[in-house]
């Protein structure tokens, strides 16, 4: 046995501390042999941990010092060599690894606290976020409400709903207590609480409008913070028990149609404010967020716009409904004067005939009775009977034609009549009354005045008639003078007349005429009122019973019926008077006015037969070369498409149903009529066959009875102009017959 | 030479105392009328087709009037030509003759008929010479304007 460096154990008294050092080295060989267990498997469980070379370097540590221990076990007693060098060996490991890891730990531990720190750092961080990410949500969700209470503001057009919606939901999305509107009154000094949130019928408390704190909010466009002392917050009774809830009042624009420029926002100047008033509930430790006022910024606005649609609206259906009722009453209004209208009419026609049947009575047995023997009392007196009648009778017919004339009842005839011979009648009419009254009647009508014309010659003699005979009725002395010409256009410019401007055309002309009298005169002033009806001239009513005063009002109405213009001027009194008129009048054909027997007389028409024949195939037949040319140098004048024959045959071989006209020269005879038997033979199957006419210069052997017998559609006199050609062919075309009676 | 104006109221003159002395009348005018850029030359051709149409009438009328039966309807149809032609273009002395004649022949008398034919004659070279004398006038006044 090799002797050992150990220390020669103890007595038998040192057993129970060796006993327990023994024990304690076998714990701790226990405890450091299962930590590295542990560790292992936590490590592990775990799947992040960086540093498992540390870890096994711990490991081989703790496990080499509870080998050191453990073997320490064997040192207790005498133990042999290889005891002592495996202890020492392990004792020499341990150590190295121990201080390898000591060595070790101090390059890591530093490390493992900086993750310490960033984890507490990522852990603030994750409470900030949260944190914001709570206020995010819960703007969003203002937004929500906003947007939802907005569009419940404006899916109503009604004012009242409109103002309650947004309380009720201003009220529930910020959980207020109460919300109120005042709106400005009438008179625009007060505010009249007039919409709130919890009390169902606000009691009526106004507020003088020019408060600080109102003109405050009103200055401004933000949510305004107040204090719940003043009036407008005043508005229920304090029910809290530690401090009433903040109250915010923001002003609410309301808006006129009259506000909006185009281009322009609306003006601050001209602008009336409601006043939106919310308050938080009370004890509740709320206080007014940012974005809470922002929501009722926004909402102010929106109602704001909302109000406008709705006044605009309720303005609307306001006219719309006054528009109906005057519609009603129009028509209410109509249809009594149409009622009425009809009624005068019946009654008028009624009237008409009851009048006049008496009044015819009365005027022919009167003239009858003239015709007896009579005394010259009763002479007398049958004349003014007669007078007296023919008078009522006159008044009666100027009534009830100037009645016509105002429905616009009456239609003025349209006839070609004599000018000239209506002139000479009217003064030949009128000059014995001139004569009896020892006036000298004058009159001078125009060398360029057409013989005739074409218009109303029973209401034109009418209202010449009047005219003149008011100058004679009004002249006691001196001359009347009539003139009459065609007005030229220049002279329409005449500033007595600004509102009449005819318009010249070529079928028309415009028919002046001028009556001056030398007698009393007229106040100019007066002039207006003798057109109209009834009026007299009050200075000659005494002197002049006779008339009715409807004379020149009727007058005047034929003028303006035949789109002309009638005025009078003077002087004044005692100097004479001018009255002149101008109408218009249609200018005939001259074919109408040569008054040809071969043409039927068509009132007026005649002007607007066909005038253009470009082109009319026309097919001529006549044996005599000249006769042919000419006929033929006459049709193609007038721009027709001409064919000649100068045969029967010749012409039965060329007609064709391409000719419209066949001119059949029957100066020879029986030929022309076996001639037109023939081509109606060839064509008459036919719906447009050729029209035949015959030419002839031989008044005695063609007759029309002999043309019509043989289908001839017309018969036409020798020589032929080319006027009278032009209207032969349009008298053709439109009748397809023409007969000039030989 | 003369002028232009001069000319035109010598042509005015001219035509003037044909229409007075009965030459011409209004079918004459009608016919003018039917002059115009489509038909320069309608009057001159109507009226030589005129002269040569009762050039060869009068012809007829002789040779008819000549044979010893002389057929009077011939005559009369020829003569009725002659005054359809003569009226047509106006030339009014020869339709009142031929309307004579037409009379006579109606009579069936011969010896008036041959005098009438020496009338109808005279009259037809003595409106042929007038119509000349306008034609050529109307020239001049043309071919003045034109220069």
């Amino acid at each position: 046995m090799e002797s050992c460096n150990c220390i020669d154990p103890q007595m038998a008294a040192d057993d129970l501390l060796v006993k327990y050092q023994y024990m304690s080295d076998f714990f701790i060989a226990l405890a450091y042999f299962s930590i590295p267990l542990e560790l292992i498997y936590f490590v592990k469980k775990s799947a992040v941990f960086p540093y498992r070379w540390v870890l096994v370097q711990f490991g081989a540590f703790i496990v080499l010092c509870g080998a050191t221990h453990l073997i320490n076990l064997w040192t207790f007693r005498i133990h042999s060599r290889t005891v002592a060098i495996v202890m020492t060996t392990a004792k020499v490991l341990t150590a190295v690894v121990s201080c390898a890891t000591a060595l070790m730990l101090v390059h890591i531990i530093p490390d493992l606290l900086s993750v310490k720190t960033r984890e507490l750092f990522l852990k603030n961080k994750a409470a900030e976020l949260d944190r914001e990410m709570g206020l995010i949500r819960t703007q969003e969700e203002t937004g929500r409400h906003v947007r939802m209470l907005t569009h419940e503001i404006r899916s109503t057009l009604d004012r009242h709903t409109i103002l309650k919606t947004t309380l009720i939901e201003l009220g529930r999305t910020l959980a207020l207590e109460e919300c109120a509107l005042w709106m400005p009154t009438r008179t625009g000094l007060e505010l009249q609480l007039s919409y709130t949130l919890r009390q169902q019928n606000p009691v009526g408390f106004t507020v003088p409008i020019h408060l600080p704190v109102i003109n405050q909010v009103f200055s401004s466009n933000r949510a305004v913070k107040i204090s719940h002392n003043c009036p407008v917050a005043r508005l229920r009774p304090y029910a809290g028990k530690y401090m009433p809830g903040a109250v915010v009042a923001v002003r609410v624009p309301l808006l006129h149609l009259s506000n909006f420029q185009i281009y322009d926002w609306p003006e601050v100047s001209t602008r009336n404010y409601a006043l939106m008033v919310l308050m938080l509930p009370s004890d509740s430790a709320r206080q007014w967020h940012v974005h809470e006022l922002e929501l009722v910024e926004v909402v102010a606005d929106q109602v704001a716009v909302a109000l406008s649609h709705a006044a605009i609206l309720e303005e609307s259906m306001r006219a719309r409904d006054q528009l109906m009722e005057q519609n009603v009453a129009l028509d209410l209004a109509r249809r009594e004067a149409e009622t009425a209208i009809r009624a005068r009419n019946d009654f008028l026609a009624v009237m008409n005939h009851e009048m006049r049947t008496p009044m015819h009575a009365v005027i022919a047995l009167s003239s009858l009775l003239q015709e007896t023997d009579l005394t010259a009392e009763q002479r007398l007196m049958v004349e003014t009977i007669l007078k007296s009648s023919n008078l009522l009778a006159t008044l009666i017919n100027d009534v009830l034609d100037l009645s016509r004339l105002e429905d616009g009842s009456l239609q003025l005839e349209e006839a070609t009549f004599n000018l000239h011979s209506l002139f000479r009648e009217v003064l030949n009419l009128i000059k014995p009354v001139a004569s009896v009254k020892k006036l000298s009647l004058t009159s001078h009508l125009a060398s360029d005045l057409p013989t005739y014309a074409i218009g109303d010659e029973k209401r034109l003699m009418q209202t010449i008639l009047n005219v003149v005979g008011n100058a004679v009725k009004f002249s006691k002395e001196g001359c009347i003078s009539v003139t009459a010409f065609i007005a030229k256009p220049e002279s329409f410019r005449d500033p007595r007349i600004p509102d009449f401007l005819p318009v010249p055309s070529d079928s028309h002309f415009y028919l002046r005429v001028q009556v001056k009298d030398s007698g009393s005169g007229i106040n100019p002033q007066d002039i207006p009122k003798l057109f109209s009806k009834f009026a007299q001239n009050q200075s000659l009513a005494t002197r002049n019973p006779a008339g009715s005063g409807l004379g020149l009002a009727i007058c005047r109405r034929f003028v303006n019926l035949m789109e002309g213009h009638i005025w009078i001027e003077s002087e004044g009194i005692g100097k004479g008077c001018t009255a002149t008129f101008i109408v218009k009048l249609g200018i005939p054909d001259r074919s109408n006015e040569l008054k040809l027997p071969f043409v039927p007389k068509v009132p007026g028409n005649h002007v607007h037969g066909r005038t253009n024949f470009a082109g009319l195939k026309v097919l001529v037949m006549d044996d005599n070369g000249v006769s042919r040319t000419v006929t033929k140098g006459l049709l193609m004048h007038l721009g027709c498409d001409v064919t000649t024959a100068s045969s029967s045959e010749e012409c039965l071989r060329v007609v064709s149903l391409e000719h419209e006209v066949v001119f059949m020269d029957v100066c020879t005879g029986l030929d022309g009529y076996e001639l037109a038997v023939r081509i109606h033979e060839k064509l008459t199957k036919h719906q447009d066959r050729p029209l035949i006419v015959a030419l002839t210069g031989n008044t005695k052997r063609v007759t029309k009875e002999t043309c019509m017998r043989v289908g001839m559609d017309g018969l036409i006199l020798k020589p032929i102009s080319v006027d009278k050609m032009r209207g032969v062919l349009s008298e053709l075309l439109e009748r397809r017959v023409l007969f000039e009676t030989v | 030479m003369y002028d232009l104006s001069q000319l035109e109221r010598q042509l005015a003159e001219f035509t003037s105392s044909l229409f007075d002395e009965g030459f011409l009348d209004d079918q004459f005018n009608q016919l003018k009328q039917l002059q115009d850029e489509s038909n320069p030359e309608f009057v001159v051709e109507v009226v030589n087709l005129f002269f040569e149409d009762a050039e060869r009438l009068l012809n007829e009328l002789a040779k008819t009037l000549a044979q010893d039966n002389i057929d009077f309807k011939r005559v009369d149809a020829h003569v009725h030509q002659l005054k359809g032609s003569s009226s047509s273009i106006g030339a009014q002395r020869v339709q009142k003759v031929c309307i004579a004649f037409r009379n006579y022949c109606e009579e069936q008398n011969v010896e008036g008929c041959l005098k009438i034919l020496q009338e109808i004659k005279q009259e037809c070279s003595l409106v042929k010479s007038k119509f000349e004398t306008l034609f050529k006038m109307e020239q001049q006044v043309a071919c003045r304007r034109l220069s």
